[in-house]
């Protein structure tokens, strides 16, 4: 397969950023399938090339061995495996590229979670001979508990069922059933050999019964956060085919901004007219802002209109999802770091309790009772775990995510579990599905302050209110 | 922050960038820059005058506007540095009104508590003033310009980075980072190292410094130089260089891809004279910039992975 297409860098002035993640194991070649990516976009230099020639050829290999391009730190380089995720960069003109590339087999969850958090679109290697095994449905499980917007799956090593059409069929009729099952819309499978280059950034002449896109097409043409991907989502669900700009504007609720801090600087001015500015940094989570929005400020309730959207470089009318700005309000009223700002007419209600799917991340387990700090947006708020309702078991029949649940009442490493929080303060942590920042939070040991899980929240359980707050 | 334009044109070529990518790597440098003073006692950045530590500052400088930057700057000076860099650090921080520490490895070699390397470099001698500075002034949030796709360790380097007592990181043992909330949570004598700049390459960097118009030190134009080559690098007479007797000088056009011991950094014959020159060559280029001009990175295949696990940057 030819492999020599002049790939020019994109313009970053330009051209959008698309973060995603790889998930597989080993064995189903996702390290070949990362190296074939940088390889046929010329993304790899000369000297880190040179490199993986001169070890392959250490180690009594006849070709390059492509997965070595993405061996990082020296232990994985001596067990031959990867353990952490590492995170690499490339660019076609299109568009450029942040690329988390989780290993699959050492602490499976812990990877995929973490490369999937920061994931628009997820690819999901599956070896054609063995076809959807359970590791699949874990990623897939995966992407549908963080709602990555795009499941790219690969279906890997072609070559070894010379390029038949008959059992890729089979596999990606078994993908879509499962994935719509969990709730997963936009996935698409795709015959792929990353060994030999097949349909991973240059469509192959062995597929012709193949009409789809290449694994790159897909990464090069999919919306992206930073685009607004959120933003066409939420007009495709109110039922625009084919949204444009003004759709995804127009289909827009709200907004969210968690204050990182309060700009006063006073003596600290760049500038003596500067001495009495107020204002509120922070990096617009979801929406748009715009001056003269009405503003709820949470978990105080307190209301104001936007005076103002500041920038070093100058004033702005609107800002939107991931801008960081500062935005002034029309009234000095009590805000700080941790607080939430939120359209004044879609916010959200500040609550002391609720519950999520957690993902656990660390040795010890997690029980009821335990005392932990939660992480959300930019506020840190001490809380007690008041239930575990049950731990994700994805070899149970049915499909959908509730119904996968078995009983369980503690956590213990990697796995995913239904949780119920009471907290100190109250937050206003809003339903993942719809608020993907708002929804998103961390769990932290109070006392030696590590990461000890991941959550994503759910909808509020009816009824539940601030009265059955318990003393932490 | 660049005007916000949408286009959904299916004819386009470039994917509708509501962002750039630009953009998207500067907002997120200001909300890492925000979330760690926002938790932090006392907040310092490593500042050498290189490019990497000169963009970190000037989003700082965004990230507090209409404030000046509200924490200190440290340079950890090995002796070897070229006088150019000095003179533009200096001035930097006169020009934003700053206070600069610095840690001098020479002080270090003159009352023995640190020896001169047998090859006469410097830059792993400075892991223990750099810890010595942070433990002195009491700094528990040390922010540096590393990016992930300078070495194949830092890849995997979180963007905020646990350091224990020892000034060590522990590759196995990394917080996870999920979303965009990161912790910074350490104990008393622990501090954390923050890389706003982690996900840009080389490349973004120079599109910034073109973008937002950053002055950075005149070595990384190109300029008629006196050099000799050693190693397949080009290699500047300095105080800290010993020339061998086979090793001759002659003037070349030559510029810095990165600025440190000047004992071990090699310049590269380049015609840039611009930033724009610099960015096509930086483009079109195909080895790595440690590659080109690290001498101490190319000792072993895990050479960096090593210093950092003693408490490197």
């Amino acid at each position: 397969m030819s492999t020599d297409i002049a790939y020019e860098a994109a313009d970053s002035r330009v051209t959008s950023l698309l973060r995603f993640a790889t998930a597989g194991s080993v064995d189903d070649g996702k390290s070949t399938l990362v190296g074939r990516l940088l390889h046929d976009t010329k993304s790899i230099l000369a000297d880190a090339y040179e490199a993986v020639e001169r070890v392959s050829r250490d180690r009594g290999l006849e070709a390059p061995d492509l997965a070595l391009l993405t061996d990082g730190l020296r232990a994985e380089r001596e067990q031959g495996i990867t353990i952490d995720v590492a995170y690499r960069y490339f660019s076609t003109p299109k568009r450029t590229f942040i690329l988390a590339d989780c290993p699959g087999h050492v602490q499976y969850t812990r990877n995929a979670v973490t490369g999937a958090s920061t994931a628009d679109a997820l690819v999901v290697l599956i070896d054609a001979r063995f076809g959807v095994v359970e590791q699949t449905k874990r990623h897939l499980a995966v992407a549908a508990l963080l709602r990555v917007p795009h499941v790219i799956v690969a279906v890997n090593k072609i070559d070894l069922l010379d390029y038949a059409q008959g059992p890729f069929r089979h596999i990606e009729r078994h993908v879509q059933s499962h994935a719509e099952s969990l709730g997963l819309t936009n996935v698409i499978s795709i015959p792929v050999s990353a060994l030999e280059g097949d349909n991973v950034a240059v469509a192959s002449t062995r597929t012709s019964w193949y009409e789809g896109p290449t694994v790159l097409d897909v990464l090069e043409t999919v919306p992206s956060i930073d685009d607004g991907a959120d933003l066409y989502g939420a007009a495709h669900k109110r039922g625009v085919k084919h949204p444009t700009a003004q759709d995804a504007a127009d289909a827009e609720t709200g907004w969210r901004f968690p204050v990182q801090l309060v700009l006063r600087p006073q003596d600290a001015a760049i500038s003596p007219e500067y001495r009495e500015y107020r204002g509120y940094g922070g990096q617009v989570a979801e929406g748009t802002v715009r001056v003269g929005d009405p503003v709820t400020v949470l978990p105080s309730g307190r209301t104001s209109t936007i005076a103002g959207i500041d920038t070093a470089t100058g004033p702005l009318d609107e800002a939107f999802t991931g801008q960081s700005v500062a935005l002034r309000l029309t009234d000095e009223i009590d805000i700080a770091r941790g607080d939430l700002l939120a359209f004044g007419t879609d916010a959200p209600k500040a609550e002391r309790q609720f519950h999520a799917h957690v993902a656990w991340l660390t040795d010890r387990p997690l029980r009821v009772r335990d005392r932990v700090l939660v992480q959300h947006g930019t506020a840190m708020v001490q809380a007690m775990v008041t239930s575990i309702e049950g731990i994700l078991d994805i070899s149970l029949p049915g499909g959908t995510l509730d119904n996968s649940i078995a009983k369980g009442h503690e956590l213990l490493l990697n796995d995913i579990g239904v949780v119920s929080f009471q907290l100190a303060q109250p937050l206003a942590v809003e339903d993942y599905g719809r608020h993907r920042r708002t929804g998103a939070f961390c769990l932290i040991d109070p006392q030696d302050g590590n990461t000890l899980g991941a959550g994503t929240a759910r909808a509020q359980v009816p009824g539940s209110g601030e009265d059955s707050y318990i003393s932490i | 922050m660049s005007e916000a334009v949408v286009t959904t044109d299916p004819a386009s070529t470039h994917v509708p960038a509501r962002m750039s990518t630009l953009d998207a790597l500067e907002a997120e440098g200001i909300h890492i820059i925000r979330e760690a003073v926002g938790t932090a006692r006392k907040p310092v950045l490593l500042f050498s005058g290189g490019k990497d530590s000169v963009v970190v500052l000037h989003l700082a400088t965004k990230a507090f506007w209409p404030g000046k930057v509200p924490f200190e700057l440290m340079h950890v000076d090995t002796g070897h540095n070229f006088d150019e860099v000095i003179e533009f650090r200096d001035r930097t921080v006169e020009r934003l009104g700053l206070r600069l520490q610095v840690m001098k490895v020479q002080d270090y070699i003159d009352d023995e508590r640190l020896r001169e390397r047998p090859d006469g470099t410097r830059n792993q001698l400075q892991t223990v003033p750099l810890l010595d500075g942070i433990t002195q002034h009491k700094y528990d949030v040390v922010f540096g310009g590393a990016r992930r796709d300078e070495e194949k360790a830092r890849a995997k380097e979180r963007v905020v980075s646990l350091r224990d007592e020892f000034g060590a990181w522990d590759p196995r043992n990394q917080r996870p980072e999920l979303w965009n909330l990161y912790n910074p949570r350490h104990l008393p004598g622990q501090h954390v190292r923050v890389f706003p700049i982690s996900n840009w390459t080389e490349l973004d960097v120079w599109r910034y410094i073109e973008r937002d118009d950053i002055d950075v030190p005149s070595l990384y134009y190109s300029h008629d130089r006196e050099v000799f080559k050693r190693d397949g690098m080009w290699l500047s007479p300095h105080p800290a260089v010993k020339m061998r007797d086979d090793e001759q000088t002659e003037t070349r056009s030559v510029r810095y891809r990165t600025v440190g011991d000047a004992s071990c950094t090699g310049a590269v014959e380049s015609p840039a004279t611009s930033i724009s020159d610099v960015i096509a060559e930086v483009a079109s280029t195909r080895i790595t910039e440690r590659g080109a001009t690290r001498a101490d990175d190319r000792v072993s295949e895990a050479a960096m992975e090593d210093r950092k696990k003693e408490g490197y940057f």
